[in-house]
Order: C-alpha cells, then sequence, then structure tokens
C-alpha cells in the first residue's frame, strides 16, 4: 500500500474513531487503536504513540473552554496530576517491556471496562463538606450552571482518589489513552466531585499526565509522523462533527450501539492477543 | 455580585489567570497542529508514492535530546517528517509550559503550599527525561 492510500484510510478510519468517541463519551484513543490494530494491521507500538498524540490534542482543545469558564478545578488538577504523572511514568516504561500479546489483551479488557462504564447510570452526589485532608489542599471549590448561578462543592477521601489516580496515570502510560473511566472513578465515586467539574477537570490533567509519558514514547520510537499526522487530523474532526450531531440525537440508543461495537473489538483484540497475532 | 468582584481582587485576578491557561492551550494546540499539517503535506508531496509498512515495529532507543537535535536539523532542511515531529513537540509542551504558567502564579498568591506541589509535578516530569539516559 502506497504512503498516500494508507494516509487516506487513515484520516477516515481516524474520523471515525473520533466521531464514535464523542457519542459514546469513550474518547478517540480508546477507538484508534483497535482500529489501527485489528483492522489496518499496524503494529500496536505505532497505534499507542498515535493515539497518545490524539488524545492530547483533543483534551487540551476542550480543556480550554472549560477553564476560561471557570469549571475546572486547577488546584484538584494539579495535585492529582503528581499521581497520574508517576503512574504515566510507570506505565510507559512496562509498555516498552511488556510483550505485546499482554498489553493487547489488557487493552481489550480495558475497552470492555470503559464500554460498560459508558453505560452506567450516574447518580450525582454533591457533597458539602469537605474532610479534614481535603480542606487543607483546599481542594473544594464553584462551579457556575447554565443559569448563572454557583454551586460550590466539597472533597471526600482524597487518599482514596489519589491512588485510582495513579492507576489511571498508569493506564495511559501503558496503552495512550485518556483512561477516562478511571479517573470518572477517582473522581465521581471516591471523591465526590460533580460530574461537570471531574471530567474537564480530568482533560485539563490529561496533557501533562501524556507528557510525562511522552518523552519515553519518543525516545523508544513509538510516535511515527507519517501515522500521527493522518490520526491526529482524523480525529479531530470527528470528535467535532460527532459534538454537532449530539445535539439532535438521543445519545442513550447510541451508547447502546456503540458499546456493542466495542465489546466486538475488545474480544477481537483480545483473541488476537491471546493467539499471537497482535 | 460586588462582594464576588472584591474577592477577586483580593485573589489576585484567579480570572485573569484562567483567561490566559485558556488562550495558551488553545492557541498551543492550533499552532502545533498547523506546523504538523504543513509537514504532512510536504512528506505527502514526496513520499506519496512510497510503500511503507507499519506492521511492524522498529524499537528505537534514542534520548531525547538527540531525537531533538534531529529534528532541528530536519526542519531547517524542510523534511516532511521532522515538520511534523516538531509540531508534535510543540504539542506536548504546550502543558509544560501550562504547568510553568501555575507555578508563577502560586508563586504571586503566595500559595506555598501548591508551589511546591507543582514542584513536584515538574520534577517528576525532568525524572521522566532523565529516564531515557537510564535505557
Amino acid at each position: 500500500m502506497t504512503v498516500l492510500t494508507f494516509t487516506l484510510i487513515m484520516i477516515l478510519g481516524a474520523f471515525l474513531a473520533g466521531f464514535i468517541g464523542s457519542l459514546s463519551g469513550l474518547g478517540g484513543g480508546i477507538i484508534i487503536i483497535p482500529l489501527l490494530t485489528v483492522i489496518l494491521g499496524v503494529d500496536i507500538h505505532y497505534a499507542i504513540g498515535a493515539a497518545l498524540v490524539s488524545v492530547i490534542a483533543t483534551s487540551s482543545g476542550s480543556a480550554a473552554a472549560y477553564v476560561k469558564e471557570g469549571i475546572t478545578n486547577m488546584r484538584l488538577g494539579i495535585f492529582l496530576e503528581i499521581a497520574t504523572t508517576i503512574g504515566a511514568v510507570g506505565g510507559a516504561l512496562l509498555s516498552a517491556i511488556a510483550p505485546t500479546s499482554f498489553i493487547a489483551v489488557l487493552f481489550g479488557l480495558t475497552l470492555i471496562f470503559s464500554a460498560i462504564n459508558s453505560l452506567r447510570k450516574k447518580e450525582e452526589h454533591i457533597v458539602l463538606e469537605s474532610s479534614p485532608l481535603a480542606k487543607k489542599l483546599k481542594l473544594n471549590g464553584t462551579y457556575p450552571t447554565h443559569d448563572g448561578e454557583v454551586v460550590s462543592y466539597g472533597t471526600k477521601n482524597v487518599v482514596g482518589g489519589f491512588g485510582m489516580m495513579g492507576l489511571a496515570g498508569m493506564m495511559s502510560g501503558l496503552l495512550g489513552i485518556g483512561s477516562g473511566a478511571f479517573k470518572v472513578i477517582a473522581m465521581d465515586n471516591i471523591m465526590r466531585i460533580p460530574f461537570k467539574v471531574s471530567t474537564t477537570t480530568s482533560n485539563f490533567m490529561m496533557g501533562v499526565t501524556a507528557m510525562a509519558s511522552s518523552v519515553i514514547y519518543i525516545q523508544k520510537g513509538y510516535i511515527e509522523p507519517g501515522i500521527c499526522m493522518p490520526v491526529v487530523i482524523g480525529v479531530l474532526f470527528g470528535a467535532m462533527a460527532g459534538a454537532k450531531v449530539l445535539v439532535r440525537t438521543n445519545p442513550k440508543k447510541l451508547r447502546i450501539f456503540f458499546a456493542c461495537l466495542i465489546f466486538v473489538l475488545a474480544i477481537n483484540m483480545i483473541y488476537n492477543g491471546l493467539n499471537g497475532k497482535i | 455580585m460586588e462582594k464576588s468582584k472584591a474577592m477577586q481582587h483580593e485573589k489576585f485576578g484567579e480570572k485573569d489567570f484562567q483567561a490566559i491557561v485558556g488562550n495558551l492551550l488553545r492557541y498551543g494546540v492550533w499552532i502545533s497542529l498547523s506546523v504538523a499539517f504543513i509537514g504532512g503535506i510536504v512528506y505527502l508531496l514526496h513520499h506519496g508514492n512510497d510503500i511503507e509498512d507499519y506492521s511492524v515495529f522498529k524499537e528505537n532507543d534514542r534520548n531525547i535530546f538527540e531525537v531533538i537535535a534531529d529534528v532541528y536539523r530536519g526542519v531547517i532542511k524542510g523534511n516532511g517528517e521532522f515538520l511534523i515531529f516538531f509540531g508534535i513537540i510543540l504539542l506536548f509542551l504546550t502543558p509544560v509550559f501550562r504547568v510553568l504558567l501555575s507555578l508563577f502564579s502560586f508563586l504571586i498568591e503566595k500559595d506555598y503550599l501548591y508551589v511546591a506541589i507543582t514542584l513536584i509535578v515538574i520534577l517528576i516530569i525532568i525524572t521522566s527525561i532523565s529516564f531515557g539516559f537510564s535505557h
């Protein structure tokens, strides 16, 4: 296959990944990897590198708006970045020595976990009172709603959230994904932070987390310019298109459909991984 | 409203800081992707008809400073692949500037706890860079 043909196919594939990613709330990175490896036959290391680049581009791009609106909790983000960066460095080092079949199986399991997580009913429990450690770290905050109201919230279980964030960072460094599903568990479920704040803060953190592993990726040769370029362009435009469609459709039915699709991809990856084909 | 405005002044322009960080992220992404996009076009013009096989991973073990020196030489020559690489490096650097900016902001606010926390994050990133030498 010539470079030109390959580039065009990849732009198209990445567009689809970004589109599905933004509709399903899974993030483009997690879909781009099975697409590149299972369907286009790209080595999983190159796929991980390209996914990481596209994840940074989309997350920094959207984080910009949320930071300006004052929804992102920057103190919380910077504090938790200690955990995610340590995890990311560990994960990236591990990914350089781990056999590809192990990475493929682990990725498949993460994919299933994320798909289930995207379907789970989410209930918000805002707490007003912070735990003593959260108070010391000034992790409580406020965010504006659509009607211009200001909602204040407290933070619980800092240690538990910090530990879970370390795991999220490790998965990010190991697999080149934003690991949104793990971060949601850390912030929404463990630390009791409102959805709006936790999703925007996790987007904000992604850049630094990825930076910590990207240095190792670059040194190991995961970043292949010929793959990264079409993937980033495709994912960005796909995500924009997805966001437009999302306003007009019922995301619930779409989510079920995409969760099934992702489940099939995950099984395929695990199967190929166990057979040593990836 | 009056009260919250007064508070913002006391907090040394938290809003201004949010605007600066927001702009940094936005322009950082657009500038780096524009560089990479130009590189992509140059690369396709020169290599569009080459046959490339990405199914085999060629592992590298180059330290980051060698890579940066290569990229620098490549960009000067107008090599498409290195232009893309340069764009990607700029993209990776955007969050680094963001961290430095917040360090600065915490210093002005005299929030030394967060100055320390930000320094720890910077230290971890530096450690990750230095891992390149140990391999």
